[in-house]
């Protein structure tokens, strides 16, 4: 009910149109339009309403929109009120007042806590297939709708002097304090306003309403240019070096939520505190509230929770709840004194609370209410303290936890959040805080007048569970009530950390925000210890639920990597090649040509065409790494097993560079481009580990050396030109020759008066070049070689074409060098000199890294009826039965060769090299595969290298 | 959590990658025994409290640095660039 004429807007909450005013809270509006029940809760299905006005809301968890953009478990306390809303209660199925999984309520006594633990243990093999099924069906809240959020979330970094958690009167005077000193402030609250306890009580500072005092302190700030105030921006998380997650949620057109980490100086905690409830019977009906939250839908929203309210407590919150509810207008029924024994020992009422039973002293009377505010104390918020494996300590005074000073490092608390609880402490704590803390920084805070405002301290009598028939609920999320907590300790599990898992206590998406203290006094309880010796579970981050898309905003689809297009990328893609991803790179496939119906047709034909004519293919996507200096042949001699000082210059080399167990790292060719000037190659895809491996060995093995690296790949654009033709096509398009150019030779060349540089090395097997330009000349380049070609009955080919190549001819890549293979086992041992000292060297001469039984690369051909291999296929002796135990290799690359006409495998066979000859079992237990294959040397294709020499 | 580059000034730990213990540091001779090889390249102790660790620069200006950090509480007391540590 609405004590005020307000303008409204339409929303819908299970597809009843109800009205509500834009920017109050779900909740609110539907407390006003008298919808009592909102949700069924989690394990038993029971009857739930509002119990609360903030993100520690345990019951109201609702879903917001449908199909793809339904967003679950959102609390109603929480959501914002716009036109056209649509809101649907969770977890009950046909409908939230019929739900028929509320049978689970009526089996309660066999459904306690452990009940899954005891009750499943057999047989065996039902967990997974009858029983976990069946439970996940049963219990869970809102659903996911399975489709791709089509939202928008971002995330951001910020940095400040000063990051103050919370608006309250602590926050909003530290927030000025330090504003005001000169420091960068950011000042987080969750809230969609400022004001903090302040918005839902009705007291005064300095003689006017208390949010007149915040309306100006709010002005104040937003004059300022170093302060930076975010609402609705919950901090979620303290992390290390003053690293702090936070979660905005904007919710405007276009921009769903910001994930932000905010990295501060310093840090103060202003985060206020929660109310906690009393476990008495039936105390989970809708219409049993916490009465900060009673009063805060009174004064904040306009909204009656109740014609007929009783305030049910253990501190002068009863009277002042009295007090606000009887100005609004509201009836007050009867007050319970908790403190002086006086307790609600019975509900009624099944969609909503319909009369309680009080006990006072023995005099028990029913009383028809359809609201009961209740309050049991206040929990300072110290979430976020505790982020950092603080532990929060006992506060007798207040009966509850207080932080432990810096827990959190360069964190201060203010307020509330550590035990201060009427708000003229809070003013004058956030003031001095905030004092103390810009001096740490240097700054000094201009002098504050404190206004004034309600002293009246804090008296709690500690109530924590009252006697009584019927389940006294605890954790309401959870369904966890106060017999739970004592069986849990009946069967030894009396530590606080057991007794949660055994109950699932505070697990929930709440994390038991308002039933945590009371759970483990009800446990200190029965065991005989004082809540100081129980002590807390642990508080972990986040402190409000923060959803994966918007941490990971971004992330999804496309975004979830970086993508890399070769300047040929537009052209290949223009004549449909599909492409593959190598790394982050795309490189075209295959290029069909007109009839082909499938990829091996135009890889064939590509292949073909290079033996035979000439092929162009781009090779830009392998790392460039320009080394200059004049120790740059030492650093080579270092990082590669194999010597390149030597190397004269205008010439290249294969290198093979290991790591420093001895194994292989990567492969490539090194040009000498001058006597101090080398260009490396490395592979696609460990062109970035080259880099960093290089950089390491330059500054930490051999800062001795004069050398420095860069990375050259995005620079220069590179084509392979390879085939019997390849001459013929640079010749002409070159502004020089280049018959002279010798097998391993590189030259500065001219293409069209732009400076080139040419190599001649092969990956085919064929003569071959490869051409580089800057790369802002590559797409014409590309071109031009394409044309060319063609003209020569050539043309462009694809990865696939370019694997088929190099497995005829037995080159490796990281299929074969994939981390686990020495220079032995590729049969290149003999490259690793031994007259200078280079990475892996020491290592490589174990004994066990070399000969012995070691599996050796070796090609492998089929001779049996099945022709197909596969890569990941095992090889066993062919009259050996194929289990592991057998095993005595694997295949790493396979391909078909149209120049040999058969099913080529490159892959590591134990004692591989002294076997040619013999014929082996291949199985692949995947694809049902079983072929007899012969082992031969892994050049199958012009082993004498004639081709390539020209 | 946040490093402090001696070169760039702080940053977010998400510019650098991390390698391991700092002993990468001090490489043996070629010829001084696979034990210390073995050592070198395998060993590392697992110290609750001060540990010295190689972070790579790779998101910034490339330096190696040394990080003396607390596995306790996650502390960072002294960042250094490892080449004038090896110097």
């Amino acid at each position: 009910m609405r004590l005020c004429q307000v303008e409204t807007v339409p929303f819908t909450f299970d597809g009843v149109t109800y009205r509500g005013v834009v920017g109050e809270t779900l909740a609110a509006a539907l407390i006003a339009n008298g919808v009592k029940m909102v949700a069924r809760s989690f394990k038993y299905h029971r009857p739930r309403g509002v119990m609360g006005s903030g993100s520690e809301e345990p019951n109201a968890l609702v879903t917001i929109g449908r199909g793809a953009a339904a967003e679950p478990n959102v609390r109603a306390t929480v959501q914002e009120v716009y036109s056209g809303l649509e809101a649907f209660s969770q977890n009950a199925w046909p409908s939230l007042k019929t739900d028929v999984m509320a049978v689970n309520d009526l089996v309660s006594p066999f459904l306690g806590a452990g009940f899954y633990y005891k009750t499943f243990m057999w047989p065996k093999a039902f967990w997974e297939k009858v029983y976990e099924p069946v439970i996940r069906r049963a219990a869970g809240l809102g659903g996911l709708s399975g489709k791709a959020d089509p939202e928008t979330y971002e995330k951001a970094f910020a940095f400040c002097d000063v990051l103050v958690i919370g608006a309250g009167p602590a926050g909003l005077m530290a927030a000025l304090v330090a504003g005001e000193a000169g420091a960068d402030v950011i000042l987080a609250e969750e809230d969609s306003a400022l004001g903090g306890r302040l918005l839902a009580e009705v007291e005064d500072i300095d003689g006017l309403p208390a949010m007149r005092w915040v309306a100006d302190v709010e002005a104040r700030l937003q004059a300022m240019p170093n302060v930076r105030v975010m609402t609705r921006t919950a901090v979620t998380g303290a992390y290390d070096q003053g690293t702090f997650g936070a979660f905005e949620r904007v919710d405007r057109a276009g921009l769903k939520a910001c994930f932000w980490r905010i990295v501060a100086k310093r840090s103060v905690l202003c985060a206020g505190a929660l109310e906690r409830g009393i476990a008495f019977p039936n105390n989970d009906r809708p219409g049993v509230m916490m009465a900060g939250a009673v009063r805060a839908y009174a004064n904040r929203w306009d909204v009656a929770t109740g014609t007929r309210v009783a305030v049910f407590g253990n501190t002068g919150d009863v009277a002042r709840t009295a007090r606000d509810l009887t100005d609004a207008g509201i009836e007050v029924v009867t007050l319970i004194d908790a403190a002086a024994g006086e307790h609600v020992i019975g509900t009624k009422g099944r969609h909503g609370l319909t009369s309680i039973t009080v006990d006072r002293n023995g005099v028990v009377e029913q009383i028809e209410v359809d609201c009961l505010a209740v309050t049991g104390g206040w929990n300072p918020t110290v979430h976020l303290t505790c982020h950092m494996n603080g532990r929060p300590v006992w506060d007798d005074a207040i009966a509850s936890f207080v932080p432990t000073p810096g827990a959190v490092p360069d964190m201060v608390t203010a307020g509330a959040c550590h035990g201060v609880f009427h708000t003229m402490g809070c003013l004058l704590d956030g003031a001095q805080i905030a004092e103390a803390v810009v001096k740490t920084l240097g700054l000094k805070a201009k002098p504050v007048v404190l206004p004034d405002a309600d002293a009246t301290p804090y008296v709690i009598t500690p109530v924590w569970s009252v006697a009584g028939k019927g389940r006294k609920w605890i954790d309401y999320q959870n369904d966890v009530h106060v017999k739970d907590i004592e069986l849990a300790a009946r069967e030894n599990f009396r530590s606080v950390e057991h007794m949660k898992r055994y109950t699932t206590q505070g697990m929930a998406p709440d994390q038991g925000k308002s039933s945590n203290v009371v759970a483990l006094a009800v446990l200190a309880d029965v065991t005989g210890r004082g809540i100081p010796e129980t002590g807390t579970t642990t508080f972990r981050p986040p402190f409000v639920p923060v959803p994966i898309a918007a941490m990971g905003a971004g992330g999804a689809g496309m975004g979830f990597a970086p993508q890399r297009y070769t300047t040929s990328h537009a052209a290949s893609a223009a004549v449909g090649a599909p492409m593959i991803e190598a790394g982050l790179w795309y490189r075209p496939s295959y290029f069909p040509a007109e009839g082909e119906t499938n990829w091996r047709q135009s890889c064939d034909r590509e292949v073909n065409m290079v033996r035979e004519a000439v092929g162009v293919v781009d090779v830009s996507t392998l790392g460039k790494i320009d080394i200059q200096g004049p120790d740059a042949a030492a650093l080579l001699d270092f990082v590669y097993s194999n010597t390149f000082s030597t190397l004269k210059v205008g010439r290249a080399r294969y290198g093979l560079m290991l790591r420093e167990d001895g194994h292989v790292l990567d492969d490539g060719t090194t040009a000498r481009l001058g006597e101090n000037h080398y260009v490396m190659t490395t592979t696609t895809a460990a062109s970035g580990l080259v880099m960093r491996h290089l950089e390491f060995v330059l500054q930490v093995l051999r800062p001795d050396l004069d050398a420095r690296v860069i990375s050259v790949t995005e620079q220069w654009a590179q084509f392979g030109v390879a085939g019997p033709k390849s001459r013929e096509l640079l010749n002409g398009l070159l502004d020089q020759g280049v018959d002279e150019l010798p097998f391993m030779g590189c030259a500065d060349v001219t293409v069209g008066g732009v400076r080139a540089r040419l190599f001649r090395i092969s990956f085919s097997g064929e003569m071959a070049f490869e051409l580089a330009v800057p790369a802002r000349f590559g797409a014409d380049l590309y071109g031009a070689l394409v044309d060319r070609a063609a003209a020569l009955g050539g043309g462009p080919y694809g990865m696939e074409a370019l694997n088929v190549l190099r497995i005829e001819k037995g080159f490796i890549t990281h299929a074969e060098i994939h981390g686990r293979v020495t220079a032995f086992d590729i049969g290149l041992d003999r490259i690793v000199s031994l007259k200078k000292d280079c990475v892996g060297q020491a290592m490589s001469r174990r004994a066990g890294l070399l000969g012995g039984d070691r599996a050796q690369l070796v090609g492998l051909k089929p001779v049996g009826d099945v022709k197909q291999l596969s890569a990941g296929a095992h090889l066993f002796e062919s009259d050996a039965e194929p289990v592991r135990v057998n095993g005595q290799g694997y295949i790493t690359s396979v391909g078909f060769s149209p120049t040999l006409g058969v099913m080529l495998a490159l892959g590591f066979l134990d004692r591989g090299r002294a076997r040619h000859g013999e014929v082996i079992r291949m199985v692949d237990h995947m694809r049902g595969l079983d072929a007899q294959v012969e082992v031969c040397d892994p050049v199958f294709f012009d082993p004498e290298g004639g081709r390539v020499r020209g | 959590m946040r490093i402090n580059c001696p070169v760039c000034g702080e940053r977010d730990r998400r510019e650098f990658y991390y390698v391991g213990d700092a002993v990468a540091l001090d490489r043996p001779d070629r010829d001084a025994g696979l034990d210390a090889w073995d050592s070198y390249v395998h060993l590392r102790d697992n110290p609750a409290g001060l540990t010295r660790d190689l972070w790579h620069h790779e998101a910034g200006c490339g330096a190696w640095l040394v990080v003396t950090r607390n596995t306790g509480t996650h502390a960072v007391s002294d960042v250094v660039l490892a080449r004038e540590v090896v110097r």
